[in-house]
């Protein structure tokens, strides 16, 4: 694999467990969140906080930055409990901006010019950048956090997210209070798009405002609402391919953030369970060619009854 | 055991008073609560569970306040509710359904993090709420494809997964066939028998008459009757406000 395609293919790592950490908020929970890039950014800078001005090593600043992004998705997520819905885009919007203008204009963060020199993970003496230890690590973590999204759907955490996504107060009527689940979406969400803020930090090497605008939280929201929000295939698929579609595509470079909000807009019109969703046009197409045809008859028969 | 007592409670809409200076005890009974359209009753259920602050008054159960006590934590005392427009849980199984009501407990703590809902355990308990609710046969069907007489006996399966000492059911009868309504009044029957006590609003005054040991009857947010059946079918003002009105 040569060295540019190697970095795509770190690029598109990153960017899946950014959606996958997004679906665990807003496929999950069901709190549609325009911030997500605030996370990333907060875990980029705690990283790069602590190696640049502290000379931490790789593995503190990275727990760290899953840390800290998890404690700020948290704290950041405690005014969205007062707010429902549009109001909490609105929110989430406001977070993403709040925390943009916060690196930008606060000197220890290196204001417009960012942080540099951000050193390369070390292990036992070897020092990495790119390369496919690089390329491992982030594809490791892709497969953690899948790890985790897999298995918070099957706690009863997971199924107190679904009843809060489905309706409020019949969460409320069986116990589920959802302040409190929010709060622990909007905190393992955070934590985890935190994890990989770190591995972009160390990865480029340096961290500016700009790459944790506003427009790159449309990005990772189209990414899932595009593969198939509140599923654990969905966000991957739809990340890797508008990331990777980018980088490959020249062309498509210059318009890609015209592209993400025209296919939110696209999908939510007329595919809202996204590309491969439970239930969408080619999910239903694709699972049916590989079903035997007696088992797909099977629950037909049970509803009619 | 299970008493419920509501004290001197009124709610306002804005300039509407949809509930003015209601009293009542229960406890161990299947209560009956009718009225007339936009009498009050729902809300009064709503009052009950928290889902709105009364304007004046307070809820007691077991002699304590529910004042600031939030829905989730209502249910969390024993007081169950279905809602009069049905809530199922669409995209989940009918078994899913109840499994949300099995984890009453849990949600609280730590373990929800660390516990799988799906174990042997837990569809055993919620199989049994099934079976008690005669849903077995729809067991792994989507709620939202049942017909609206089952999801209203799913929505009380949900609640007695909480396993309430009190349950509150709005209007559980509504749009099911006499068959399906006998076989629902059977169910109360039997939960009533297993220790519970019942609050139900009802529309179809047959079906409350048979059904409850003792009617209150709400109008126009006033509670105008209480008694038994036969004495509450007797009642001039009863029938004149309500019996009138819903012609
Ligand atoms: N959340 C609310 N906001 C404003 N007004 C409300 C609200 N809930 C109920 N009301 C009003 O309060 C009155 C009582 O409503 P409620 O739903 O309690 O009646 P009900 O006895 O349950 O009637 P029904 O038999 O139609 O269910 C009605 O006039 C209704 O419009
Ligand atoms: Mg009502």
């Amino acid at each position: 694999m040569s060295g540019y395609l190697m970095s795509v293919a770190v690029f598109v790592g990153i960017w899946v467990t950014l959606a996958l950490s997004l679906n665990i908020l807003t496929g999950y929970a069901g709190q549609v969140s325009l911030g997500h890039a605030a996370f990333f950014g907060i875990g980029a800078y705690t990283s790069a906080v602590l190696a640049v001005r502290y000379g931490q090593p790789f593995g503190v600043d990275f727990l760290a930055a899953i840390l800290v992004t998890g404690l700020a998705g948290t704290v950041l997520g405690l005014p969205s409990l007062r707010v429902r819905h549009d109001f909490l885009v609105l929110a989430t919007m406001g977070v993403n901006f709040v925390v943009v203008a916060v690196f930008k204009y606060v000197d220890f963060f290196g204001g417009a010019m960012g942080l540099v020199n951000i050193p390369a993970p070390e292990f036992f003496g070897t020092t990495f950048r790119g390369g496919v230890p690089y390329l491992l690590l982030v594809w490791g973590y892709v497969v953690v956090v899948w790890l985790v999204s897999w298995y918070i759907s099957k706690t009863w955490v997971g199924l107190a997210f679904h009843t809060i996504r489905l309706d409020e107060d019949a969460a409320a009527a069986v116990g589920v209070s959802s302040a409190r689940f929010k709060i622990y979406a909007f905190g393992i969400s955070a934590a985890l798009a935190g994890g990989a803020g770190s591995l972009y930090a160390h990865f480029i090497g340096s961290v500016f405002p700009d790459t944790f605008v506003f427009v790159e939280s449309i990005a990772i929201l189209s990414m899932i609402v595009f593969g198939g929000v509140g599923t654990l295939r969905g966000p991957i698929i739809g990340a890797i391919i508008l990331k990777a579609a980018p980088e490959l595509l020249r062309f498509v470079q210059d318009y890609r953030f015209t592209i993400y909000g025209a296919l939110l807009v696209l999908m939510m019109l007329f595919q809202p369970m996204g590309l491969i969703g439970e239930g969408s046009w080619l999910w239903r197409n694709l699972t049916a060619l590989f079903r035997r045809p007696a088992a797909s008859q099977q629950p037909q028969q049970e509803v009619a009854q | 055991m299970n008493k419920l007592r509501v004290e001197r409670v009124s709610k306002m809409f804005g300039g509407l008073q949809a509930l003015k200076n209601v009293s009542l005890e229960t406890g161990g009974e299947i209560l009956g609560l009718i009225g007339p359209n936009g009498a009050g009753k729902t809300t009064l259920f709503n009052v009950i569970s928290g889902f709105l602050p009364p304007t004046e008054g307070a809820v007691y159960y077991n002699g304590h306040s529910l004042h600031r006590f939030r829905p989730h934590q209502i249910v969390r005392l024993g007081i169950a509710r279905t809602f009069q427009i049905v809530k199922p849980f669409g995209d989940l199984s009918v078994l899913d359904n109840v499994l949300t009501g099995c984890g009453m407990p849990v949600y609280p703590s730590w373990r929800a993090f660390f516990r799988r809902y799906h174990t042997p355990l837990t569809e055993k308990a919620a199989d049994e709420i099934l079976e008690l609710t005669d849903l077995s046969a729809w067991r792994d069907v989507p709620a939202s494809s049942l017909p609206i007489g089952l999801q209203r006996r799913l929505e009380i399966a949900r609640a007695l997964a909480t396993r309430p000492d009190l349950l509150l059911l709005d209007e559980p009868a509504a749009g099911l066939t006499s068959h399906e309504a006998e076989a629902l009044a059977q169910l109360v029957r039997r939960l009533h028998q297993q220790g519970k006590s019942i609050i139900v609003i009802e529309h179809n005054m047959a079906f409350a008459m048979g059904l409850c040991e003792r009617i209150v009857v709400l109008a126009q947010g006033e509670i105008i009757a209480v008694g038994p059946p036969e004495e509450i079918q007797n009642n001039e003002q009863v029938i004149n406000v309500y019996l009138g009105r819903s012609k």
